[in-house]
């Protein structure tokens, strides 16, 4: 059932704005893919390239085997012809029919016999849980239940594609939660090769086993949540990902293995890398101590924020600000002297002029 | 050679690419109805403009009695020069000009004051009655627009009309003068009393529509009430004021009703009057001048309107979501206040149709005795003394015939409306940004230019006689349906876009994705939401054909009869009351009309018909 994407250069101007720009793009069958980004950094626009919504200005795009679009062959397959489902952002529930007939809708023109559509309404109900709910009109249902109503006329019509535009982004923030595991454990069950677009780091890693992350039309980096995260291939990713946000900080490097950021230096594993670099490190990667130990810098508590699990230090030296994480509630106090250690394994370093991964610590 | 062909060889097959991407666009639902709506505003619009023109600019063959030995059909400037200069200038087209512009520009700053004057008691104050009061003031817009005026001829005509007094002259004992029973003054005044109710509802729309927050951080600012209503409160309603003068001025402008009633029995020409009178006597060309100049004016006056505005449909910024609005106290005055707009309304609507049905039984026209009170007109035999020996109206065949003429037309004409204004608003808001889709939304939006008189005219021009694939349509029902289908187009889109923009892009892109095609999205998803836009604008058009007559009366026949027309004919043939009876039936039936398609489809009204 699930199917393999394939996307050659494609590219999709509105006007003068480029909205996608020469992406090529492999996806394997079964993988859940994120297209994540800012907003105005064109995943919408190339999931509705893949939709068949837009028609894009250059590229081709195969779902499985089937040429659904070439610029340079003139071939542009309807939306209804692609085997797909689309969850849209607003859900696009058909307001003036009951759920039974929006579910049914795309079965019926499919010519699908009665009692199979029947039944499969009502396997799809299981699924998000929403039995019995087949008389309602989507006003007359709750924000969360049209957003399971969306999903579930998705499954009924059982693609092997499903694309979901920002399908959490109007639920408020418990719902979103819920909704999460339910749309994993829903890919888990279903199998189908998913595309999901979003501005939401937190869903993209919880939830993907690809993250395709966007700017200005362009794929910075298409890899696991882990790598993404961890090994970020350019400043953008690096900064755009993460929360509260990575470090950056602006150094160079002279001596072989170790890094001089101004105030200080951090011994770290150099390589080949020399010059104006800049270093990369998460909040949980800095170790707070009270006292000082060997390889720590002396900073100063400027403000402490704990959050129940965790807490969030912020740490200046200097012009120098820093964000560092600690578990559970942090016991330091305002204006204090801490001592940060960085976790050497857990550095990269930027080249300063491109912003390009040169090392990673790990 | 061989390089030869291989550069050759890729060309077929980038051409059959072209090939399939200039199908696929084609064959895009948006671009298809784009295209049929272009083809059918070019036939309906574009090609009588032209042929207007043309005739004017061309020898016809009536000039030969004047200029003997022209060649008909060649180019001349003859009947601009005819029309435009010299005493024949001033008399055909510069007077009547002159009295066209006073009518439309006193009648547009009356029905300014009442129509925003009263959207802002109803909105901002807290005079008791503002629910019926509001439902009132919209009342006179439903009424043909020279009701009024016939009303005000069987109140203060004096013997100069008919040689039989009016209801002043019966109390007063003394016959009204001149000025006060015809010319500009009734004129704008029965004008102004119709046309307020554009302004009332844009104004107050416009005021609902203003947070007020924006005038209590004015009032914090230490702001004086006045400094506040002219600084802050009259720029932003400053829009919707502006459309409810283009659409007044360009109404009134056009308008042929109230000046023939009230202006011809003292040769007070408006440019309207003349142009039916030039056309009665067979002057085509001339008459033709004359609607050129009246869609000129048009067009200069929507011009800088909108160069004041900023914008071309400024109308679009105001209405949708409501505020609180900061309520002014009348205090004392409340009581004095709901009484004055309750009688004000009351004489507008009320007075107006008790006169028309207390003359309508006079057998006798001027007597206003009971005595002289008679069902006569209503349902008297044939063959009397009276009415050029007609039975009553009621009794009378033609009449029936007449009306149902009516009523066919304003529901074939809504109903085409209507259908165009969905397939117009989807195909405008579906290509937003394409230059087709502005390309038709400009075309729509012609017919509002071209004065209701003129555009009969241009009707006339094409139609009276075989054209291309067309064959001639003077004379028939059809071509009734054409011009007020056209004239009505930018109500259609306008309407239609506003009900299209409702619908969120999503939904019609849902069931792309569900695999129906163009037919089965339109059938299962646009229409059925579109429905509230689609009946808003049944309704509106519906009334305002019911009542039409600067459109249609030069158009109408003794088989196409109307009973718009018929009113006009019954009065200048001297029946009074037969006109006031027609008059009577025609309120009636769109006050029906309004109150059936109220009920039937719950959300629908004459806002909403108006794009607002």
């Amino acid at each position: 059932m699930a199917t393999t994407i394939t996307i050659r250069n494609l590219s999709k101007h509105f006007g003068k704005v480029t909205a996608v720009d020469n992406v090529s793009l492999d996806i394997e069958a079964g993988a859940f893919l994120t297209l994540l980004g800012p907003s105005g950094c064109g995943k919408t626009t190339l999931l509705r390239c893949i939709a068949g919504l837009e028609d894009p200005d250059q590229g081709d795009i195969y779902i499985g085997d089937t040429l659904v679009y070439s610029h340079s062959k003139g071939i542009s397959i309807p939306p209804g012809k692609r085997d797909l489902g689309l969850v849209f952002q607003n859900y696009a529930l058909w307001p003036h029919m009951k759920v039974f007939k929006n579910m049914s809708f795309a079965l019926e023109i499919k010519k699908l016999p009665k009692d199979e559509i029947k039944q499969r309404v009502q396997e799809s109900l299981a699924e998000v849980k929403m039995e019995g709910y087949e008389d309602r009109y989507p006003r007359e249902m709750s924000g969360g239940q049209q957003q399971r109503i969306a999903l579930a006329r998705m499954l009924a019509y059982r693609p092997g594609l499903f694309l979901l535009d920002e399908p959490l982004s109007n639920l408020d923030a418990r719902l979103r939660m819920d909704m999460r595991s339910e749309l994993k454990r829903l890919h888990h069950v279903a199998g189908a090769t998913t595309i999901y677009v979003t501005h939401d780091q937190v869903e993209a890693l919880t939830m993907s086993t690809k993250i395709a992350v966007m700017r200005e039309g362009v794929i910075q980096q298409l890899d696991t949540p882990d790598r993404v995260y961890h090994t970020p291939e350019n400043l953008f990713v690096a900064d755009f990902i993460g929360n509260p946000k990575v470090n950056l900080l602006d150094g160079s490097v002279e001596k072989n293995n170790l890094v001089d950021l101004g105030k200080f230096k951090i011994p770290m594993k150099t390589h080949q890398a020399t010059g104006k670099i800049v270093l990369a490190v998460r909040p949980e990667d800095i170790s707070i101590f009270p006292s000082p130990i060997p390889e720590s810098v002396e900073f100063t508590a400027y403000s402490v924020l704990p959050s129940g699990a965790d807490s969030t230090i912020i740490a200046h030296l200097g012009d120098i600000e820093l964000i560092a994480r600690e578990s559970g509630i942090s016991k330091i106090k305002m204006d204090e002297k801490i001592w940060l250690k960085f976790n050497p394994e857990m550095l990269n370093l930027y080249d300063k002029e491109s912003g390009n991964l040169i090392v990673s610590g790990k | 050679m061989t390089e030869m062909t291989a550069t050759m060889q890729p060309l077929p097959e980038k051409l059959l690419a072209s090939l399939r991407r200039f199908i696929r666009w084609l064959t895009r639902p948006q671009v298809v109805l784009a295209l049929v709506m272009l083809v059918l505003m070019f036939v309906m619009v574009i090609i009588p403009l032209y042929q207007l023109g043309a005739t004017t600019i061309l020898w016809q063959p009536r000039d030969l009695i004047i200029n003997p030995g022209i060649k008909v059909g060649t180019l001349t400037l003859f009947h601009y020069n005819r029309m435009l200069t010299g005493i024949l200038g001033q008399i055909y087209t510069y007077t009547p000009l002159a009295h066209s512009m006073t009518v439309a520009i006193g009648s547009t700053l009356l029905a300014l004051v009442i129509g925003g004057g009263l959207a802002w008691l109803v909105v901002r104050t807290d005079m008791p009655g503002r629910k019926l009061i509001n439902q009132l003031a919209v009342v006179p817009y439903i009424m043909p627009s020279w009701t009024l005026a016939q009303a005000w001829l069987v109140f203060f005509k004096n013997r100069l009309s008919g040689g039989t007094p009016g209801v002043f002259e019966f109390l007063v004992g003394q016959a009204p003068p001149n000025w006060l029973s015809y010319g500009p003054v009734p004129i704008i005044i029965c004008s102004a009393l119709h046309y307020y109710t554009f302004f009332f509802l844009f104004v107050s729309a416009a005021l609902m529509s203003i947070d007020s927050n924006l005038e209590e951080a004015g009032e914090l600012m230490g702001a004086s009430r006045p400094r506040i209503l002219r600084k802050i409160t009259f720029p932003l309603v400053l829009p919707a004021i502006l459309s409810g003068v283009i659409m007044t001025f360009s109404k009134v402008m056009g308008t042929f009703g109230g000046p023939n009633l009230l202006g011809s029995p003292v040769k007070y020409y408006v440019v309207a009057t003349m142009l039916r009178g030039s056309l009665s006597i067979g002057d085509k060309a001339d008459a033709f001048v004359l609607a050129i100049v009246l869609i000129l004016f048009a067009i200069v006056t929507i011009s800088l309107n909108q160069r004041a505005v900023g914008t071309r449909r400024s109308y679009e910024t105001i209405g949708g979501r409501g505020f609180v609005a900061q309520i002014s106290k009348l205090g004392n005055l409340k009581r004095v206040m709901t009484t004055i707009v309750v009688i004000f309304q009351v004489l507008v609507i009320a007075l107006p149709i008790g006169l028309l049905l207390y003359s309508s039984f006079m057998l006798v026209d001027g007597n206003y005795s009971f005595s002289n009170l008679t069902l006569q007109h209503w349902i008297g035999a044939r063959g009397t003394v009276y009415n050029h020996g007609e039975p009553g109206v009621l009794l009378n065949p033609d009449i029936w015939k007449t009306a149902w003429n009516s009523i066919k037309l304003a529901l074939f004409t809504a109903l085409f409306t209507a259908f165009f204004g969905v397939i117009l608003g989807y195909a405008i808001v579906k290509g937003r940004g394409t230059r087709l889709s502005k390309l038709i939304e400009q075309l729509a939006y012609i017919p509002y230019v071209v004065p209701g008189i003129a555009f009969g005219a241009v009707y006339i021009a094409m139609f009276a006689r075989k054209l291309g694939p067309f064959p001639s349509l003077y004379g028939t029902f059809a071509l009734l349906v054409i011009v007020s289908v056209a004239k009505h187009l930018p109500y259609s889109s306008r309407s239609g876009v506003s009900a299209m923009m409702s619908v969120g892009r999503e939904l019609e892109e849902a069931g792309e994705v569900a695999g129906a095609n163009g037919f089965q999205r339109f059938r299962s998803i646009i229409f059925p939401l579109t429905t509230a836009g689609f009946m808003s604008g049944f309704l509106m058009v519906f009334i305002t054909t019911m009542r039409e007559l600067s459109l249609i009366i030069l158009l109408v026949t003794p088989q196409t009869e109307l009973l718009a027309s018929q009113t006009m004919f019954y009065t200048e043939n001297g029946d009074q009351q037969m006109a006031n009876i027609v008059i009577l039936i025609l309120i009636a039936i769109v006050a029906l009309g309004n109150f059936v398609i109220g009920r039937f489809s719950k959300g629908s009204s004459l806002k909403k018909g108006l794009g607002m």
